[in-house]
């Protein structure tokens, strides 16, 4: 036995030994490749700026690295994150996003249809998800190492999604899946500077140049809703040339508040005014100059398609604009609005499905501003405007029913948003009219929801549930063990005025360890994802080189995911018995 | 023999101290009586300063950020709204309108919210099945309805998980400046709250439409809000018959809009005060005597004196203040505290005389109203949702006319209700640290309810302890034919023997059933179409008696031996009754212990009393006459109070849960009440 036992790990040696040898080779001769042809990793940087109608302005910044796959180039990298690569390589992450996110994206006022909110809004809190390159029965492995080295990574608290009663594994809604994706939120995640700094850390010019010198944290800690993601795709090397390798995109979208509005005179009823902003007065910093290693470093100002309509109506009303089109002079200065730099380019969108107004962007390269001449895009405006945002097919809303300690239910109202009346028809299956949505839905195993109570309303009227579902995936939840996940795919008669759903459940009666510290404040029921495949957040533009350089826009062109939205979610206060020890009650 | 004295001795202390009780039960019951009695009284003395509990809660560190530049936009509302009341007519949509627009215009989300004022129903089950979804009757009462206007303000920093909510009751028809100024402190503090970045829960401020009364529709609101209706049962919120010309005002939905879990509620009124400062009244009782926690009465007494210079009243009983006795029972207790403080520096019991009148007023007050479990304003619609919530009444010393003045007032107002909201919005947990159960003396004083059970527990001791000598002393009157039973071992005999006092409770348990059913009669009679109080009245008197006799002819008279009076069954079932009380009475202290324990105060003199009235006329003594009278006299005042708020409920008609909640009380009362009355009734 101990001769054969000695023999083997002799023969270990040497093919260790071997390995090492090659690893050695293979390194030297990669490197020497990166060297030559700039390691065909780039980095770029672009952020897009846009008016909200009610007085709050979107700054979307998005930066995006991409290297080879690794295999082809050895382990160096020259622009790209060094931890990201290693995690890909170790987790075969596939797809990964992870997202960090405070406040909530208002889908009335912001808007809920086109690609920039139905890609970005994200649930408060942290949510992640993730494909892997394995086989099923290791996916829960690699999953569970994946959360914590993201956890170490960005100093947050997602390694409490390694516990399998926080993750879920969506086969129908979430996105086409083979078994392999997993998914897991923690609603109660505070974000803050400290989930910041590993994100910026992860970018090759940091905050100290580019675009992301903007990031004064104060200011964009300040604003309404404040969302910071991280986005992997890694495809192996030799199935598309262009798309081989590992693509990371980080997003950082904030909703700010211009100041300036509250410091002048008081707000009052009849001036609709909006208010006038720069990027210095919303940040409190200029652009010195682009990030040197970016291949691309742009900045866009969009004006959505209420808006833009909304301002040719005005045009046409005062004749003294009329020769002035928007075609020609691309209305960077007209009577309504002045924008303080002068465009580079000026896209604007074509053939809008609904054949309405378009919406209007204006691009502007970074690469002539230097910390002497810093870039500095100001918008004022001179005459009120008044709009709306492009709603999404529905408004849907969450909520809790009934009080008290015991039992209530969890409804969902889905209500076409005021700019449809009705629902708006789109899908026409065997003569009848129909929408489909979708709604993906995890609770918690403590929160015990009967699913055969599921209830559907349709215009106010109980209907079979086989009239409006068309496909349902319950896996009920295991105490202890796994949440319960409600997967519904949905064909809504097109013209109905309201849908709604209801769900029973009762609060279990946990044990005095299984309370989180702050026990009074409740269970938080993570954010349920309603979409509508039907519906396609995309927009098209006319040029197309420029367009193909540009992350944001080519997203926006590309952007064929599903109409994403997010109820925000619920929380149920259980009775707490143990607390009442401490004082008298 | 020797045995048994050794077993005797062997008997442990407890059964030894049983047995002491028991055979010296008069002596013990006057004795725990008086102690209950005089520890009610004591109660004022032995209040504690209120401190705030919840850490997290901070009132008044933060400065306060409202300005005059927010009054004066107020000022803007309340001028629009008091020149719509000038012209009377249309101006409950228009005063919607401008409500509605002055909200949308600072950012906030609004909505509608139509509901039908329910009718004045007098439902007696209604307690125990708790709020449900508003399944109305498909009546008259189409028609008539009113419109609750509700604005949100959505957190920046907030998940929406959770809300703070402000209710001002509006009349639009008949409101006069009062309620306009309600409004108008609200909307100052709604519109800073817009504005704002500390803000992690979202602001509610509903305007509710109090045309059919302040309660009704606060309690519709919160039950669409918490309970809608999905089908097609109650189309309200959907239908739009709406009359507005106005463009602005058909943009505004019906449909209810929520937000989270509610964490706190405060309900703004505004009340023209005959006194000499501006005052704060707090009203905080909820339907059933629930109070909410003592930490928002706090932060709220704590803003308005220290912050505001506010003066805080809670409620009194205003002729308590003037009464002879109380007063100088506050002497006699002042001079004890200072006699106990001589012996001992560290004990400080010794509050003034008028410390102790003020506290007897307003802790009888307190009683009363969680007695009688009608709340006293719409916060107690909350309080069925386990919301926390208060109604805050400010009273100016002045007419609001002079401009200054109202400036003035409404800044302090709005400062007050920022301060408070800014509190309410640390809390990370619910309100849980402080009491839930307690009474004020002072709105910074307070029993808990470890200090009042004392009173209450000394006063229900002696049920037992009667009960179980009256049992143990029949037991004792026929030892002789216990004894021929044992003798004899006639197994069935002895059977039956200790079986006895199921003929009693029997009695007790028909007796009781009587009262159920004659309590639950003003239900049936309030159906009864186009009738009057009186006729209603004098029907439900007839039918108690006539009830009591069916109930006699058919469950008592088979049992006829109740009347034939053998020795010591009277006794049985007198110790049967007062085990009755004793359960019941400290049950109900559990549910509403204001309730038990004006309910202890009336019966358990009065069921330690009762003696057969036959028997005293037989025994012509002096003693017995004066406890034939004693008898008498408490009976008869332990049941005119019964049938007085009764009488009051049928009249007044409490609607929803209330009268559920009144019912309670009186359902409670009125069958330990007709109990022994009936009891006594049988003896004589």
């Amino acid at each position: 036995m101990a001769i054969l036992l000695s023999r083997r790990s002799n023969l270990l040696a040497v093919v260790v030994l071997l390995l090492c040898q090659l690893f050695l080779y293979a390194t030297v001769s990669s490197s020497g490749s990166v060297l030559k042809q700039g390691g065909g990793e780039e980095f770029s940087e672009e952020l897009l700026l846009k008016p909200f109608p009610d007085r709050k302005v979107l700054a979307h910044f998005h930066f995006q690295s991409r290297a080879p796959h690794s295999s082809s180039h050895g382990r160096h990298h020259h622009l790209f994150p060094k931890a990201i690569a290693q995690l890909v390589k170790k987790f075969r992450v596939k797809e990964m996003e992870l997202s960090f996110t405070q406040g909530r994206w208002r889908y009335e006022q912001w808007g809920g249809f086109d690609p920039l909110s139905s890609n970005n809004a994200k649930p408060p809190g942290v949510e992640l998800w993730a494909v892997f390159d394995v086989p099923q029965s290791l996916v829960d492995v690699y999953w569970r190492n994946l959360t914590h080295t993201l956890s170490g990574l960005f100093c947050a608290s997602i390694n409490f999604l390694e516990s399998s009663t926080t993750y879920s594994a969506p086969e129908l809604t979430f996105k086409p899946s083979f078994g392999n994706l997993r998914y897991g939120t923690l609603p109660r995640e505070a974000v803050c500077t400290e989930n910041l700094t590993p994100w910026l850390k992860l970018l090759p010019c940091r905050d100290k140049a580019g675009l992301s010198a903007l990031m004064d944290r104060p200011s964009i800690y300040r604003g309404f809703y404040h969302s910071q993601r991280l986005r992997l795709t890694s495809s192996e090397s030799g199935s598309d040339e262009v798309d081989s390798g590992i693509g990371l995109d980080q997003t950082l979208t904030v909703v700010l508040q211009p100041s300036s509005w509250r410091t002048g005179k008081t707000y009052s009823v009849e001036t609709n005014i909006q208010p006038s902003w720069s990027i210095s007065s919303i940040f409190g910093r200029n652009i010195p100059g682009k990030c040197v290693i970016a291949k691309s470093s742009n900045v866009y100002l969009q004006l959505d398609n209420g808006l833009v309509g909304e301002l040719k109506n005005l045009e046409r009303e005062n004749a003294k604009y009329v020769a002035n089109t928007f075609e020609s002079e691309g209305f960077q200065s007209n009577h309504a609005f002045k924008i303080s730099v002068t465009p580079d380019k000026v896209f604007e969108e074509v053939d809008n499905l609904h054949g309405k107004s378009t919406s209007v962007i204006y691009g502007f390269s970074v690469e002539k501003y230097s910390d002497s001449q810093p870039f500095d895009l100001g918008l004022t405006w001179k005459i009120p405007v008044v709009w709306s945002c492009q709603q999404a097919p529905l408004h849907a809303s969450r909520f809790l029913m009934g009080s008290g300690n015991e039992r209530g239910a969890i409804a969902i109202s889905l209500e076409p948003t005021e700019s449809s009346e009705g629902l708006p028809t789109s899908h026409i299956i065997d003569g009848r009219c129909e929408l489909r949505v979708d709604i993906f839905q995890v609770v918690p195993w403590y929160i015990k929801v009967y699913f055969h109570t599921l209830q559907v309303f349709v215009d106010k009227q109980p209907r079979a549930m086989a009239d409006v579902v068309d496909k349902i995936r319950v896996s009920p939840s295991k105490d202890k063990v796994s949440p319960g996940v409600m997967e519904m795919i949905l064909k809504l008669p097109c013209g109905s005025k309201s849908a709604a759903f209801s769900l029973e459940f009762d609060k279990g009666f946990l044990h005095i360890d299984e309370y989180p510290p702050d026990a009074n404040q409740g269970f938080d029921i993570p954010s349920a994802l309603i979409s509508f495949p039907s519906f396609n957040a995309r927009m098209n533009f006319s040029e197309d080189e420029f367009l193909n350089n540009s992350p944001i826009l080519s997203k926006f062109q590309h952007a064929l995911q599903r109409h994403h939205h997010y109820m925000h979610s619920i929380c149920i206060v259980f009775w707490i018995i143990a607390q009442c020890a401490s004082e008298a009650c | 023999m020797a045995e048994t004295e050794v077993s005797k001795k062997r008997k442990r202390p407890i059964v030894r101290l049983a047995v002491l009780l028991l055979s010296h039960s008069v002596l013990v019951s006057v004795i725990c009586c008086t102690a209950g009695v005089f520890g009610l009284l004591l109660l004022p003395v032995l209040a504690k300063n209120t401190y705030i509990s919840e850490n997290a809660l901070m009132p008044g560190s933060a400065s306060s950020m409202l300005s005059n530049q927010e009054v004066s936009e107020a000022n803007k509302l309340i001028k629009e709204l008091n020149n719509l009341h000038s012209n009377p007519l249309g101006a409950t949509t228009e005063s919607h309108g401008i409500i509605a627009k002055y909200m949308s215009n600072l950012g906030a989300q609004v909505n509608n919210h139509k509901f039908h004022p329910q009718l004045n129903q007098f439902h007696p089950l209604h307690f125990f099945s708790g709020p449900d979804s508003g399944v109305m009757q498909e009546n008259s009462t189409r028609s008539l309805y009113g419109i609750n206007t509700v604005g949100i303000i959505r957190a920046p920093r907030g998940d929406g998980k959770e809300a703070i909510v402000l209710v001002t009751p509006y009349n639009a028809v008949k409101g006069g400046v009062r309620e306009t100024l309600s409004l108008g402190i609200a909307y100052s503090v709604f519109s800073l709250l817009t504005r704002v970045t500390w803000l992690a829960k979202d602001i509610i401020w509903l305007v509710a439409d109090s045309q059919y009364g302040e309660y009704a529709p606060v309690a519709a609101w919160l039950r669409d809000y918490h309970t809608p209706a999905f089908s097609n049962l109650d189309s309200l919120n959907t239908e739009t018959c709406h009359v507005g010309n106005n463009n602005f005002e058909s943009k505004i939905s019906y449909g209810i809009r929520r937000s989270g879990t509610m964490a706190a509620a405060l309900v703004l009124g505004v009340a023209y005060g005959n006194e000499n400062e501006d005052t704060l009244g707090i009203y905080a009782e909820a339907s059933n005597g629930q109070m909410p926690n003592l930490d928002l009465i706090n932060i709220v007494h704590y803003l308005a004196v220290h912050r505001q210079g506010l003066r805080v009243k809670v409620e009194q009983f205003h002729w308590l203040l003037n009464s002879k006795w109380v007063k100088s029972l506050g002497e006699v207790f002042e001079s004890l505290g200072k006699m106990v403080k001589t012996l001992n520096p560290d004990w400080k019991l010794g509050i003034s005389a008028a410390d102790y009148v003020e506290g007897a007023a307003t802790l009888a007050s307190s009683l009363y109203h969680q007695a009688l479990g009608v709340p006293t304003g719409p916060h107690g619609a909350f309080r069925d949702y386990q919301v926390d919530a208060i109604t805050l009444e400010f009273s100016l010393r002045i007419s609001f006319d002079r401009l200054d003045r109202r400036n003035d007032f409404l800044l302090h107002g709005g400062r007050l209700i920022e301060g408070v909201i800014r509190s309410v919005n640390n809390l990370l947990e619910k309100f849980h640290q402080s009491f839930f159960l307690y009474l004020l003396t002072s709105p910074s004083k307070f029993v808990s309810v470890g200090v009042y059970m004392i009173a209450f527990a000394l006063l229900v001791a002696p049920l037992p302890v009667v009960a179980a000598s009256l049992y143990a002393k029949t037991l004792d009157l026929n030892p002789t034919s216990e004894k021929d039973k044992s003798a004899t071992s006639n197994e069935l005999g002895s059977v039956l023997q200790s079986w006895k006092w199921l003929n009693s409770v029997k009695t007790v348990f028909v007796v009781h059933f009587w009262g159920a059913t004659v309590s639950l009669l003003p239900y049936f009679i309030s159906q009864i179409p186009d009738s009057d109080p009186t006729t209603n009245f004098s029907v439900w008197i007839l039918l108690s008696i006539l009830s009591l006799e069916i109930l006699r002819w058919i469950l008592v008279s088979p049992s006829s031996h109740i009347y034939g009076l053998p020795q010591g069954e009277w006794a049985i079932l007198k110790s049967a009754t007062i085990s009755s009380f004793f359960i019941g009475l400290g049950l109900m202290s559990v549910i509403n212990f204001a309730t038990a324990e004006i309910g202890a105060l009336l019966m358990v003199p009065m069921a330690l009393m009762a003696h057969p009235l036959k028997l005293d006329v037989r025994g012509q003594s002096l003693r017995s006459i004066l406890r034939m009278i004693c008898n008498l006299v408490l009976g008869v005042i332990s049941f005119p109070p019964a049938t007085f708020f009764v009488f009051k409920g049928v009249i007044e008609g409490f609607s929803g849960i209330k009268a559920g909640d009144f019912w309670n009380w009186v359902e409670s009362l009125w069958a330990w009440n007709s109990a022994t009355y009936l009891y006594i009734a049988a003896r004589s």
